[in-house]
């Protein structure tokens, strides 16, 4: 199973086991980590799992869309390596990724 | 004071649908909205959207869905309260007063929460100490365009909003500077070419991949500081800011009501879907129980279920006798077939 660290924005980091095919956002919410509320569930229509994804992982992930890219525009505090959650689907290599938590959620 | 038999806090695909299930029970129902519109989170968030799990509907948009259960309310002639958003709930006398932000009040033994994951508030650009300026020259909203003649205005945002002011605001505005975090923009491409065209003749500075950093000023704001992704400043001096960042969901003051909450959900039995508290009851994504999904199509269900109890609460000496949609004359006579 792809491992997952979150860091919270208080610096406290949490490692976590993801199941393949579930997304970022969803690791975070079904174990209760603070931070990412998710208010939309998951459909890129709220910008609420914002997340900094570490530099290493960046060319790792899958491209943005155009509506990951519009949602963006929403979210508190947005920098180059900005990403909603929800859209960042768990694979092998995605083993390790460790993204960094915003101050808040919009 | 208005008195009816329910009041639905939340104009989303659920309220509407809980506005049929008491009306075929003949009851009234008043709905409260903090949008300007009816749909809630199918129009504000995905209008477009195509969604493919509502019963006998293989595909329908937010816009469609919305559309269909207004059509499928229209006998029961519904009064919207949009704009507004409840702020207390008090009892009285076995009864509920419901008070919202337009100081409308109401009086109902019933209450039906189906407020999706809140109401939708304006979103605030990421500065420390703004509420001060939200008095005197910071908008997130335009009321009246003529309280910006001749002014120099910063406009942020890349949306449809954004975009309409600048142009609109640019014919009599003294300068308008448009501030974006990228530049790609939501807005529509004929709008975009429009502010492209003003930008062109000097009417509009464009100022892209930058974000707000700084307001400066004591009462008012005087000037802004925007930062771009190399950490590059600059300043530009304003009459008035609009902010246009979309909205956000917040639960605001029903956190207040004293209800039983878990999670940002209101708890409910599964029997009524009535929260700790008699008379106010709680349907679709605001509420939870265990085995809760979050689906429209559940959501249409816990509004059925919360209605018969509403029935018995508003109609205490009347016997509640169920009845189908196909064969009862009472219910064809409320939604006026003949």
């Amino acid at each position: 199973m792809p491992k997952v660290t979150y860091i919270e924005f208080n610096g406290t980091e949490h490692s976590i086991e993801v199941d393949k095919g579930l997304t970022i956002m969803e690791g975070a919410v079904q174990n209760n980590i603070p931070g990412i509320d998710a208010d939309c569930g998951g459909s890129c229509a709220c910008a609420t799992c914002h997340v900094y994804v570490d530099d290493d992982w960046l060319d790792k992930l899958p491209e943005q869309s155009e509506a990951e890219k519009d949602m963006l525009d929403f979210a508190f505090e947005t920098k180059p390596n900005s990403r909603l959650s929800c859209q960042i689907f768990l694979d092998e290599n995605l083993d390790g990724v460790v993204v960094s938590l915003p101050e808040k959620q919009g | 004071m208005i008195k009816t038999d329910a009041v639905i806090i939340g104009a989303g695909p659920v309220g509407l649908f809980a506005v049929f299930e008491l009306g075929i029970l003949g009851l009234n129902a008043h709905v409260v909205d903090n949008l300007d519109k009816v749909g809630g989170q199918c129009i504000e968030l995905y209008p477009d959207k195509p969604i493919y799990d509502i019963p006998a509907l293989p595909i329908c948009t937010g816009e469609t869905l919305t559309n269909n259960l207004l059509e499928q309310i229209k006998p029961f002639k519904t009064s919207f309260h949009l704009n507004q958003r409840v702020n207390s709930l008090n009892k009285k006398d076995g009864k509920w007063i419901v008070e919202t932000s337009d100081q409308t009040i109401f009086e109902t033994p019933n209450i039906i929460i189906a407020g999706g994951v809140g109401s939708f508030e304006p979103r605030k650009p990421p500065i420390k100490g703004i509420e001060n300026f939200e008095k005197s020259n910071l908008f997130y909203s335009v009321k009246n365009k003529n309280n910006f003649s001749n002014q120099n205005i910063c406009i942020f945002g890349g949306g449809d909003s954004a975009l309409d002011w600048a142009v609109e605001l640019s014919n009599n505005a003294k300068k308008i500077s448009l501030i974006h975090r990228r530049d790609e923009f939501r807005a529509a491409q004929h709008t975009v070419d429009k502010m492209m065209k003003l930008k062109a003749e000097g009417k509009i500075d464009l100022y892209t991949g930058y974000q707000p950093k700084q307001f400066i000023g004591k009462d008012k704001i005087e000037k802004i500081v925007i930062e771009n992704d190399q950490k590059e400043l600059k300043e530009i001096a304003t009459d008035a800011v609009l902010a246009f960042f979309g909205l956000k969901m917040e639960l605001g003051p029903i956190v207040n009501w004293g209800l039983n909450l878990e999670n940002k959900t209101i708890v409910v039995n599964t029997e009524n879907f009535e929260t700790n508290e008699k008379g106010i009851f709680a349907v679709g994504d605001i509420c939870t129980y265990p085995g809760k999904l979050k689906l429209i199509l559940c959501g249409f269900h816990e509004a059925a279920l919360a209605a018969q109890e509403c029935f018995k609460r508003a109609r205490p000496d009347e016997k509640y006798v169920f009845r189908f949609t196909t064969s009862s004359s009472d219910i064809h006579k409320r939604l006026g077939i003949k």
